[in-house]
């Protein structure tokens, strides 16, 4: 069993020149920050190095971090620009019963995350969701579709962006109150 | 007034309209179509089930649209889900009712305000003749829905049809 303070430390000396980073002021549990297109190779690392072997990806979500520049158009609607887009990975080992927590950032206006899906198949749907919800793009990924909403629904339009604007109307239904 | 309330004069003959003998027939074999979306279509299995019992009314699920008189919108409608209901309904062969039931599918219900993937009422899809409050209605609710229908149809004259 290792502590994310452990594994940063493995990671760090196993790959020399990426970045990584660790955040313990957390309420829950520590975060490690990785390179968005680096993940394919560390969680690769990850589950497969015998003293970690994170078997499972418990979870996997997108998160819009806001944290870019806002400023409001002409309708009065808010409009974000700049900043991050996440990625939460949460990873256990059914072997050692030992947790952690990683986000990769990526910028908000190119937003590309290499796939975890050849690792983790679980990564599939969560990713397709994570696309779909908050658009982000995962390179390589078999096949990153819209998962919820429907597949007609506006291109580049993402619901669970921070600064998301609905649409009046799908197909002939007023969507607002 | 109902059919059978009728007295029965000479014999064993039965003098009425022919639109109360319609009426009378379509209101007690009320066949719907077996659909459930949310929350509120585990109250209308309730209904359905031995304790409240929606086949003393006739009421009874067909699992296709061709041969349903009812469609009891029993949940949330989404965006999604709101095409096809459409298609469904105009898969119904006349005369064909609608129960609205609940609050999500009379206005939106707790997404009427943040919820960008929900349709804020099935009535901008299709006529609903009964709208069943409650979140999610109790059987009890949805049984009086169903009276009030009955009613609505009892009524019904070849000159004011509404489906």
């Amino acid at each position: 069993m290792k502590i994310s303070e452990e594994i940063f430390e493995i990671l760090k000396n196993k790959f020399p020149d990426y970045k990584f980073g660790l955040e313990t002021e957390t309420p829950v549990e520590p975060v490690l920050s990785a390179d968005p297109l680096k993940i394919n190779e560390i969680a690769h690392f990850l589950a497969e190095n015998e003293d970690l072997f994170f078997d499972s990806l418990m979870n996997l979500s997108g998160v819009d971090d806001a944290n870019g520049e806002k400023s409001t158009d002409a309708d009065g609607a808010e409009i974000i620009t700049g900043g991050t887009l996440s990625v939460y990975y949460h990873l256990h080992s059914m072997k050692f019963n030992h947790k952690l927590t990683v986000k990769v950032s990526t910028p908000r206006e190119n937003p590309e995350v290499e796939s975890v899906e050849g690792i983790w198949k679980t990564a599939n749907w969560h990713e397709r969701e994570a696309y779909d919800m908050v658009g982000i793009i995962f390179l390589n990924h078999p096949d990153l579709e819209r998962i919820l909403m429907p597949y007609d629904w506006e291109e580049g339009s993402h619901p669970l962006r921070k600064d998301y604007k609905n649409p009046e109307f799908y197909h002939g239904m007023r969507v607002p109150y | 007034m109902g059919l059978l309330d009728k007295e029965f004069i000479d014999s064993n003959i039965v003098i009425a309209k022919s639109e109360d003998l319609l009426n009378w027939a379509r209101l007690s074999s009320l066949w719907q179509l077996s659909f459930g979306l949310a929350c509120c279509a585990i109250e209308m299995m309730a209904t359905s089930a031995s304790h409240y019992d929606f086949d003393r009314f006739g009421v009874m699920p067909r699992p296709t649209p061709r041969q349903a008189d009812i469609i009891i919108i029993s949940g949330t409608v989404t965006l999604k889900m709101a095409t096809r209901i459409k298609r469904l309904y105009e898969q119904m062969p006349d005369p064909k009712y609608i129960i609205s039931m609940g609050s999500c599918s009379n206005c939106g219900g707790p997404y009427w305000e943040h919820g960008y993937h929900v349709l804020k009422g099935i009535d901008r899809v299709i006529p609903v003749d009964v709208y069943v409050p409650g979140c999610p209605p109790r059987p009890e609710a949805l049984l009086e829905g169903l009276l009030k229908l009955q009613e609505k149809i009892r009524k019904e004259t070849l000159r004011t049809k509404k489906a």
